[in-house]
């Protein structure tokens, strides 16, 4: 009806494309809508939570007595004397897996020792993701007397098939005696002894006392390297006496059968779930013993809720535990996010009043905690790092969560030790007997989620929402700027303009985003070899961070000036402002897209300053053109933007933030980045090979000369 | 009972049913009508002259009355009338009576049959054996034998028919069923003994036959005996049935001509509705006799559970079952005191047990259809060798252990080798009955600790890498320094290991990849393979096995052997309902032939004949079962298909909509067609317009003013979103 005009020659364009012209024709307001919507939805997730439940019914956690009793606490306790005087006996540490070992194996139970160096993480660019999986494989050549010693005792199912295990893991640390790690490993062995005595396994168990020396990380990932990716090369045994060299002797007799029956690997099938438990510091929460869950893995993945939901319903509703998630205290306090908390209460109460299904009006303290949760939820699954050695076994799809129980009372009192560990022992004896009822692995319930408080979670369907909101107006926007660039120089209205761009003519000026592209591809070049640097830099020996930091800032600008040398300047070219801009959308429409795949948090994230920066970037001289105020507010949050999009000066700013010390050290750039490429992060790829590029091409942007006079902006 | 009852032909056929055995008979009068009617054939005339090419002559011999043959044998049991043919006529007369004889005394001409040397015999035994892990070995041999067919026919009192006519239908020469819970423990167990060797299964349930049929006929008959064992043990057996599912190794698990086939089921679960029917083929069942110890609480209560059917059949010497039932128990007697004790040396003391502790039953007397019944206690040679080394000779009192009773008598293993034997306290369970039951235990006077005998190599087996793309197969020999123990350190020898392997058709092996590392270094494979046959898998048709003959040089500590695999993909109604707790690879089979478990035990009495002693003397080639495998594929989200179809649908859809639409489309044609359509009104102004009555007006061209539509548009839409708010809120409120 629109274009009834009485032109009749042109036919009505379809309602899809119409649709994509008036936003495109739109798209300053478009965009400005969505980026809202998408910073309003990403602070509605908090009260878009919804409460956990159980997908996988094989579970059923806490239908079963709990058989862990007193006389296993007894077991502890002997246990723990027996280890305390052990380290007592000698420190150095090689009476402590000796004790361990014999005590499992008075059990009946398989035992088997895992000795391990420290592997030197280094950044290997050619195997970034899979750089874990054999660096085991380069074993220098010597003696060595600093290495670890895991132990691993197995217990058979009596009536099981032995296709399937469950892995108990507490970390000790052999060199050092704390009582919280002793307590840890007589928990550990007192559930240990009662699984020993269990009819019912389905599933073997597997107890590994991981030496925490070295990190424990590094003790768990070993092993596990061992269990699935074995070198078959090197014999145990002289390897053995290697690291041995001569003056450790952990065997009683220099019996060789022994020592090779201790020494060989045992294994136990497929891993079907991992439990990590330790005790920590003593800390108080409302009288009650509490036990903290560490559940994101590398890259954002996480374990099956479902485990995590086990764990949670036997702690609260058997055991009486207090259940926490780490947190940003931080946020906790903050006065800003209570207004925020306030404001949505008041919206979700007239929500609700319209609507009693939306339940969307949340306290402002739950909603408070419900954000410094989610925000460390995110940020942990962001950076991509581990937040323990639970970590290490979802590498190999395994879904593994790590407790650290915290007592309530300081546990030299008996009374306090006693129902501390009564408690500790039923929660992880009720966990494996809810995982050994499983008969498929965890696949029911969800892998993808944030969770905002221990018993509350955002599913993906969800938190896509805000992404895809940001991400939403990008595409119209390069659409817009390509069409405009066409369009230039003809004085046109915008009727006619909608006409031109659906008639899509085919001519030279449409090649024109070529020499665009061209720029695109040389930056994009530049941040590859960036990113590669660190690899060749850190073969420098002994330099401090700052100077490595700044060698890879000056070869970065050098290898820029080069490039651009041999490819000429992108100003040079004449590529026009909205084309590179167009180009500039595009790619970060891809690069984000691609990486919401590989970790969805970091992608996020990184939406929030990126989007905006490519949003509003916008050449300085263009913008003299404008009026003041439009001006002067474009011109402040493209600085901004772009200041806060630079990576140094992002995390600069971070660790203001978050420590309140404003001292600027170049060197935390190159710590922060070689701390990302040791976990194989794939946050260090998004930051070299999206976030980087883009940000230069808006500094392109910004700086771009304008030299058509008759470019003109669009205006609402 | 047959000896003693001899020549007695009604008493024997009164005892038999009033034997206070209801269920030994069944087999007896199962199929009663069939019975009556086959009897007549002469075919089931008891006799062992008759050779079955010998049947159709006998056959024209009694249709001519010549009956001559059969009388001197029936004339044993049937008594006086027809012992001396002085004339033919009488001869004539006589064998007509001897028809009709037949056709009456059915049950005569059975116990006529007892009174000869090949009669259906049936024996029971029990043998019990601690193990060094305070645990108990348990294992009971029933072994029902039948007379070649020619001469049984189709009668059978106290073997079971179902057997039988599994044996005659599908012309099985040997077949071995097996269903096993838990994993036997080699390490612990031992792995060099005729039990590990004969009755160490792996888990689930293990079929193979050897088939006395032309090759060609073999795959038919083996998928009908897959569904007949399925029905008679109520077991999924039938799965084999797939020609996914089984192999027809040549070499690697047992030689033989093509005539054999293999199949594991490694998931089938092993339940009492297994034990049932396998009972049911015992004369007594679990009634009278050994069986009546396996009392179903405490035998599945156990360690390891394996339930075995063995079966041979030959023309000479008829059918034998043996069935065989292992069963490793933890005796409940000390349980509370050795948790709790700090002192090491209690806590290795032996527990004491008896037959009352391991099944909480007591033996009352034998299955009266037994022709031997007996309890053996073996006693490892190990602590043989430590009782003579304090002196005592091998009685059943010494200083280590007391048995609860004393024997009937003693055996002991021969060997060469200057290590002590052996030995085997035999009790005959004739002698017991309810007044006074067996109830034989051991109770241990010192703590004691032993070791049983292992395999000259420990076999593992384990998947390595990770993902749902990839990962190889490693199977590790790990030396136990038998060879050392046995023959001395000799450095220049090596011992043959055999290695059978069936792998489903999913993983794909790449049998190229095999690599051999011994002792951490890298072998070439002709340095250590003599000989290897590898059938390889073909997608959803059959699964790769490999057969391969190592010969490891005797000084090797270890040895592992990898073999790489990829991962393929199911067609969705090829997953079982628990796909995603991933697939089983079928226990490879380890055989070392230079080693022979067999044991040879003295020939005091030529009328002391046990099966179980038997099988224990009979070649047993050193065997170990290594674990099944679990590899995680790819599974597809079977919980949410439908969001699946949805998703995928509307993607395609759009795709190929938009697609066709750019290709199709001719703008010229369009706008011909839009200028037509611009000529004259639709179809619904058209009705509305005759509806009014009003004339069809000319398209008004360029009077409608859009903005003013527009805004009255949105004044609508406005309006009527307004209303439904208010409406929404006013009727919640």
């Amino acid at each position: 009806m629109a274009s009834s005009t009485t032109e009749e020659a042109k036919p009505k364009p379809r309602l899809i494309v119409r649709l994509g012209i008036f936003l495109a024709s739109h798209h300053i307001l478009f965009s400005a809508l969505c980026c809202t919507a998408g910073i309003i939805a990403l602070l509605f997730l908090p009260s878009l939570a919804k409460n956990t439940y159980l997908s996988e019914n094989a579970l059923i956690p806490g239908s079963a007595n709990t058989l862990f009793s007193t006389e296993d606490i007894l077991e502890a306790n002997r246990f723990l004397k027996g280890i305390e005087a052990a380290t007592g006996e000698s420190r150095g540490g090689t009476d402590m897996p000796k004790f361990i070992s014999q005590e499992i194996k008075n059990l009946g139970a398989e035992v088997h020792y895992h000795e391990f160096l420290p592997d030197r993480k280094c950044f290997h660019p050619l195997k970034f993701f899979t750089s874990m999986t054999n660096n085991m494989a380069v074993k220098p050549n010597g003696t060595y007397t600093n290495f670890g010693i895991n132990i691993a005792g197995i217990i058979r199912a009596p009536r099981g098939d032995g296709k399937e295990a469950i892995v108990l893991v507490t970390p000790y640390n052999s060199q050092g005696d704390q009582s919280n790690e002793l307590l840890s490993l007589a928990l550990g062995f007192s559930v240990f002894s009662l699984l020993s005595r269990a009819t019912w396994l389905a599933k073997d168990i597997v107890w590994l006392s991981a030496d925490s020396q070295f990190g424990e990380y590094a003790a768990v990932s070993a092993w596990l390297n061992q269990y699935h990716n074995p070198m078959f090369l090197s014999d145990p045994v002289i390897l053995d006496t290697k690291m041995y060299g001569t003056n450790r002797n952990l065997y009683e007799h220099d019996d060789t059968t022994e020592k090779a029956e201790l020494m060989t690997f045992k294994r136990a099938g497929t891993m079907a779930a991992a439990l990590i438990f330790k005790v920590g510091e003593t800390r108080k929460y409302n009288d009650r013993d509490s036990v903290t869950m560490y559940a994101e893995a590398s890259n954002g993945q996480m374990p099956n809720l479902d485990l995590l939901n086990v764990v949670h319903y036997l702690a609260v509703h058997r055991q009486g535990f207090h259940v926490n998630i780490e947190t940003f205290s931080s946020l906790l306090s903050s006065s800003w996010l209570k207004v925020i908390a306030e404001v949505f209460q008041n919206v979700g109460s007239v929500l609700r009043k319209i609507n009693p299904d939306w339940k969307l009006d949340v306290n402002v303290p739950d909603y408070v905690e419900g954000t410094a949760n989610l925000a460390n939820s995110m940020y942990n699954q962001a950076l991509g790092v581990p937040t323990g050695s639970h970590g290490a076994f979802r590498d190999y799809q395994v879904d593994a969560v790590s407790l650290e129980f915290a007592p309530a009372f300081n546990l030299k009192n008996e009374n306090a030790k006693f129902s501390f560990l009564l408690r500790g022992g039923r929660l992880t004896e009720g966990v494996v007997r809810s995982v050994n009822n499983l008969l498929e692995k965890f696949h029911q319930s969800f892998f993808l989620y944030f969770l905002t408080a221990p018993s509350k979670f955002i599913s993906v369907g969800v938190y896509m929402i805000p992404f895809a909101l940001f991400l939403a107006p990008l595409p119209i926007v390069a659409a817009a700027l390509a069409g405009d660039s066409k369009t230039k120089g003809k004085l046109v209205d915008e009727c006619k303009t909608k006409d031109i761009v659906g008639d899509l003519e085919i001519g030279g000026e449409s090649w024109k985003w070529l020499k665009s592209a061209r720029v695109l591809l040389v930056i994009q070049i530049w941040a590859a070899l960036v990113s590669l640097l660190p690899y060749y830099i850190s073969q420098i020996p002994g330099a401090m961070p700052t100077q490595y930091a700044v060698i890879w800032a000056v070869l970065s600008i050098v290898i820029l000036i080069i490039l651009y040398g041999m490819f000429g300047s992108p100003y040079h070219a004449g590529v026009e402002w909205r084309l590179l801009k167009a180009t500039m959308i595009t790619s970060i429409t891809i690069g984000m897209g691609l990486m919401s795949i590989i970790n969805f948090a970091t992608a996020q994230l990184g939406a929030l300053i990126l989007i905006p920066m490519c949003l509003f970037s916008r050449p300085l001289k263009a913008q003299l053109e404008m009026n003041f105020l439009p001006r002067i507010i474009l011109f402040i949050s493209n600085i901004l933007l772009t200041v806060l999009g630079f990576p140094p000066a992002a995390l600069l700013v971070m660790k203001c933030l978050s420590k309140g010390l404003w001292t600027v050290d170049i060197g935390d750039f190159w710590l922060w980045m070689e701390f990302l490429w040791e976990w194989s992060s794939a946050t260090y790829l998004y930051v070299f090979l999206v976030h980087l590029p883009c940000w230069l091409l808006c500094i392109h942007v910004l700086l771009h000369p304008c030299l058509q006079p008759e470019s003109k902006m669009k205006q609402e | 009972m047959a000896r003693r009852e001899e020549g007695v032909v009604s008493w024997v056929t009164l005892s038999y049913l009033s034997g206070g055995n209801v269920m030994g008979s069944q087999n007896f009068f199962r199929h009663p009508v069939e019975r009556s009617m086959s009897n007549i054939s002469p075919k089931n005339l008891p006799s062992k002259h008759y050779k079955s090419p010998a049947k159709k002559a006998t056959q024209q011999l009694l249709a001519s009355n010549h009956a001559a043959a059969p009388k001197p044998h029936l004339g044993g049991a049937l008594a006086a009338p027809p012992s001396r043919p002085p004339a033919l006529r009488r001869l004539l007369f006589l064998s007509l009576l001897l028809l009709l004889l037949l056709a009456s005394l059915v049950r005569a001409a059975v116990a006529a049959e007892e009174g000869e040397d090949e009669e259906e015999v049936f024996t029971e035994e029990l043998l019990l054996r601690p193990l060094p892990d305070r645990k108990t070995l348990a294992h009971f041999h029933f072994r029902s034998s039948a007379p070649p067919s020619a001469a049984a026919g189709r009668h059978h009192h106290v073997f079971p028919k179902a057997i039988a006519q599994l044996v005659q239908q599908f012309h099985i020469s040997e077949l071995e069923l097996s269903f096993t819970q838990g994993r036997w423990n080699y390490e612990r167990w031992g792995g060099y003994d005729p039990m590990s060797t004969n009755y160490a299964k792996p888990p689930g349930v293990e079929l193979w036959a050897a088939f006395d049929l032309p090759l060609g006929e073999i795959d038919a008959t083996w998928k009908n005996l897959t569904h007949t064992l399925s029905g008679l043990f109520c077991a999924s057996i039938n799965f084999l049935e797939s020609s996914t599912a089984f192999s027809a190794p040549r070499w690697g698990f047992k030689l033989n001509e093509g005539n054999l086939r293999y199949g594991a089921l490694p998931r089938e679960a092993v339940c009492t509705e297994n034990l049932t029917p396998w009972l049911k083929l015992l004369p007594c069942r679990d009634k009278a006799g050994i069986a009546s110890l396996l009392y179903r609480p405490s035998i599945y209560k156990g360690y390891y559970h394996s339930q075995k059917l063995k079966l041979t059949s030959s023309q000479s010497s008829g059918i034998i079952i043996d069935q065989t039932l292992t069963v490793v128990l933890q005796p409940d007697t000390l349980r509370g005191k050795q948790l709790h004790s700090t002192d090491g040396q209690e806590a290795q003391l032996q527990p004491s047990w008896s037959i009352k502790d391991l099944f909480n039953r007591k033996l009352s007397g034998k299955c009266l259809i037994s022709k031997s019944s007996r309890v053996f206690v073996e006693i490892e040679k190990d602590i043989v060798d430590k009782s003579d080394k304090s002196g005592a000779e091998a009685s059943w009192t010494n200083e280590l252990f007391v048995l609860s009773t004393a024997p009937n008598r003693v055996f002991k293993e021969l060997k060469d080798m200057d290590t002590q034997p052996s030995s085997l306290y035999v009790y005959d369970v004739s002698n017991y009955n309810n007044d006074k039951p067996l109830d034989v235990g051991i109770t241990w006077k010192l703590p004691l600790i032993w070791y049983c005998t292992p395999a000259p190599y420990h076999a593992n087996r384990f998947l390595m890498g990770s993902g749902n793309e990839r990962g190889s197969i490693a199977l590790s020999f790990r030396s136990t320094n038998l060879r050392k123990q046995v023959y001395g350190s000799s450095n220049d020898c090596s011992i043959k290991a055999v290695v059978f392997q069936v792998v489903p058709w999913y993983v794909k092996v790449y049998y190229h990849s095999l690599q051999i590392f011994i002792d951490g270094n890298s072998k070439a494979i002709s340095e250590v393979v003599d000989k290897i046959h590898v059938t390889p898998s073909v997608d959803k048709l059959l699964p790769g096995s490999l057969e391969m003959l190592l010969r490891l040089p005797c000084s090797m500590q270890s040895a592992t052997l990898s073999l790489d695999f990829d991962k393929g993909f199911l067609h969705i109604d090829e997953y079982p309902p628990d796909a995603n707790q991933g697939f089983d690879i079928p226990s490879a089979l380890v055989t070392f032939p230079e080693f022979n478990s067999s044991r040879s035990y003295p020939e005091t009495d030529t009328l002391f004949m046990s099966p179980l002693l038997q099988t224990f003397k009979e070649d047993g080639v050193i065997k170990s079962y290594t674990e099944v495998l679990l590899v995680p594929l790819t599974t597809p989200d079977f919980s949410m298909p439908y969001n699946v179809i949805t998703f995928t649908c509307t993607v395609l859809a759009l795709y190929f909509g938009s697609l066709l639409n750019a290709l199709r489309r001719r703008i010229g044609e369009e706008e011909m067609e839009l200028k037509k359509a611009a000529a004259k009104r639709g179809l619904i102004p058209l009705l509305i317009a005759k509806l009014r009555g009003k004339k069809l007006d000319p398209p008004q061209q360029g009077s409608s003013p859009t903005s003013l539509v527009s805004t009255k548009l949105l004044l609508k839409v406005v309006f009527v979103a307004v209303v439904a708010v208010a409406f929404h809120y006013l009727s919640n409120s």
